[in-house]
């Protein structure tokens, strides 16, 4: 009704009378559904107040921000703290462990949960076919927590499992948690193990989609299995793959924080250390508030920026791009 | 898929690679997970010396036994089960309503709600602007710092959207509005009934999160008694251990002296990993179809 009315409003854009009908229609429908407003308010007032209400703060990485003195009264700074972070010595190696923990992941973690669920997808249903899913999912719920200590656990140089196994094998076991130089792969294969299964449940919906005529007539032409599965199957997740890895590339600068931050030791923490991390650090526990919120806002305007920009590329070349 | 036709051999090899690959794959998932099992009731001696690998070995629940008499793993189980309840229902008020408001179509001003709240995925306050404001509300060491700032997630209010949008009729809804019924009684007394699988899969998506969460808490809270599951855990299993492997090595009598309780030690974490996964991981096999389908309705495009 409202889409009516303001075509009308377009098309006899001349004639007032026609307008306020227009708008007399919109006053009909609020007052008629006034109620809806009352259901949107919470979530309204809740994303002001606690999404809009820290972006107002972000106005302190521009100045010195001193407790006592409030928002207003601290003085501005322009871009002091920012200048500060790049010429730290330390911005390079935050810089690049971010960078590299991410696009490991990304190497490692991106393609499995989908060869995964192509094979799942061969698999005929039945038992077999849900209790693997059913265990593979169930990574998925085990908290950060839990996680760390597990791999902390598995992993300790006394008497973890997976330091037997090694050993047991016959190879000198290294010192996983405590070398800058295993963090990452760590990091990344728990990861791996613990998400790629309920990575692919939205790879399966997508497979699920796949017309069965494509694959019937496949199979008069004499093709094999593989073949179906490289020339019907591939192509059908590709749209799915593309939005994924768009939103990823967002999230190149957001690493799994939590995660890394139970995991980061004193002797680790040349290669563990990340952006999220030292703004924890540096905000939190040693208070710098606002050079911990620039080094945080320079972070994210990357990250948006490097969203704008793969979502652009895709969208030059393919049609699946996000917006 | 086509029945009836006899496998080649190309197919079949491809078929064993397949199956191979995803027993493996479950192997290696399953493996983890049952030996935690078992070495929570193991003896300690056997599991660290490696020679207990999969079924339990001098059974033992001592361990548990350990565990249940843990006040703190007790106060923590208390305090999340109260911050879940509690934080998940202020979740489902705040989605369930929102959502069912953007997905009706005579709604004026849903473009506007949903284009503010769709902002929030992308750019976002930081930690320390949020830290300051929870403090500024004065909520600091207050279980609201746990529920509030998380109140909603903009994903799940369009997972939610996207259900009602296409699960409930128009009609129904002229149906009521020419009988005269409220927006509001329309929403209790029809959609929302017409909604119990949506609204099973939002409260265990929050619900999940709030047990498993303790970064909010971490930073939140300072007093022991307030203290999740989670940051006992973490206590537990991450912080003591660490010490203990970035302390380096203890001399030979300490160590001896140590070792026992350090083996008991082990045996509690193992038992304590168990005790707190438990109520996820023994619902979610029945739930499992719930969640999948909320992620679905989720990569539904729109």
């Amino acid at each position: 009704m409202h889409e009516t009315g303001s075509v009308h409003m377009r098309t006899v854009n001349s004639a007032p009378k026609e307008k306020r009908k227009g708008r007399n229609e919109t006053w009909k429908k609020i007052c008629q559904n006034w109620e809806l407003y009352i259901f949107i308010a919470p979530a309204f007032f809740y994303f002001l107040i606690f999404s809009y209400g820290p972006m107002y703060g972000i106005q302190i990485a521009f100045k010195n921000y001193i407790p006592s003195k409030g928002y207003f009264g601290s003085e501005w700074v322009g871009f002091d703290h920012f200048i500060r972070f790049f010429n730290s010595y330390y911005f390079w190696d935050l810089l690049w462990n971010t960078l590299s923990i991410s696009l490991y992941e990304l190497a490692i973690g991106f393609p499995i949960p989908i060869i995964l669920a192509l094979a799942f997808n061969e698999v005929k249903d039945g038992f077999f076919k849900r209790l693997v899913q059913t265990v593979t999912y169930a990574p998925h719920f085990i908290s950060v927590v839990v996680m760390a200590g597990m791999i902390i656990t598995f992993l300790s140089p006394s008497n973890g499992m997976i330091i037997h196994a090694i050993e047991g094998l016959g190879f000198s076991a290294p010192q996983f948690l405590t070398s800058p130089g295993w963090f990452k792969t760590m990091y990344v294969f728990s990861g791996v193990w613990q998400s790629a299964g309920w990575g692919t449940i939205i790879y399966l919906a997508a497979l699920s989609g796949v017309d069965p005529g494509l694959h019937e007539a496949a199979i008069i032409d004499g093709a094999s299995r593989f073949q179906r599965v490289r020339h019907i199957n591939i192509p059908t997740l590709i749209p799915t793959m593309t939005i994924l890895l768009i939103l990823n590339m967002g999230g190149l600068l957001s690493v799994g924080f939590e995660k890394i931050l139970l995991l980061q030791n004193s002797l680790n923490m040349s290669s563990s250390d990340v952006i999220s991390t030292f703004v924890y650090r540096s905000g939190l526990v040693d208070a710098q508030y606002s050079f911990s919120t620039a080094v945080g806002l320079f972070n994210s305007i990357v990250n948006c920026i490097l969203l704008i920009t793969v979502n652009q590329i895709v969208r030059r070349t393919s049609e699946n791009s996000l917006w | 898929m086509v029945s009836g036709i006899k496998l080649s051999k190309r197919d079949r090899i491809f078929l064993i690679c397949t199956y191979t690959y995803v027993t493996i794959a479950l192997l290696l998932v399953a493996y983890p997970i049952l030996y935690i099992i078992s070495a929570s009731i193991s003896d300690p001696k056997m599991v660290a010396s490696g020679e207990m690998w999969l079924l339990p070995k001098g059974i033992t629940f001592k361990g548990y036994e350990i565990v249940f008499q843990n006040s703190k793993i007790w106060t923590g189980y208390g305090n999340t089960i109260l911050y879940t309840l509690l934080g998940t229902t202020i979740n489902l008020v705040v989605t369930m309503p929102a959502a069912y408001a953007l997905s009706r179509k005579d709604f004026v001003g849903r473009g506007f709600f949903m284009g503010m709240f769709m902002v929030t995925m992308f750019i976002g306050g930081g930690l320390v602007p949020t830290y300051m404001l929870v403090k500024g509300l004065g909520m600091v060491n207050t279980m609201w710092a746990l529920v509030l700032p998380g109140a909603a997630s903009i994903w799940n209010i369009i997972v939610s959207r996207t259900f009602f949008a296409n699960s409930i009729p128009a009609e129904l809804q002229d149906a009521a509005q020419i009988d005269g019924a409220t927006n509001i009684r329309l929403f209790l007394r029809i959609v929302l009934p017409l909604s119990m699988p949506i609204i099973a899969v939002m409260a265990l998506f929050y619900g999940v999160g709030h047990w498993n969460s303790y970064f909010g808490a971490m930073i939140y809270l300072n007093d022991d008694a307030k203290y999740p599951l989670q940051l006992v855990l973490r206590q537990i299993l991450v912080l003591q251990e660490m010490q203990s492997q970035v302390g380096g090595i203890i001399d030979a009598t300490a160590a001896a002296a140590q070792n026992n309780k350090a083996e008991i030690a082990s045996l509690v974490k193992y038992g304590v990993i168990i005790v707190s996964t438990l109520p996820i991981i023994a619902v979610y096999p029945f739930l499992q179809r719930y969640f999948v389908q909320g992620v679905m309705i989720g990569s539904v495009k729109g």
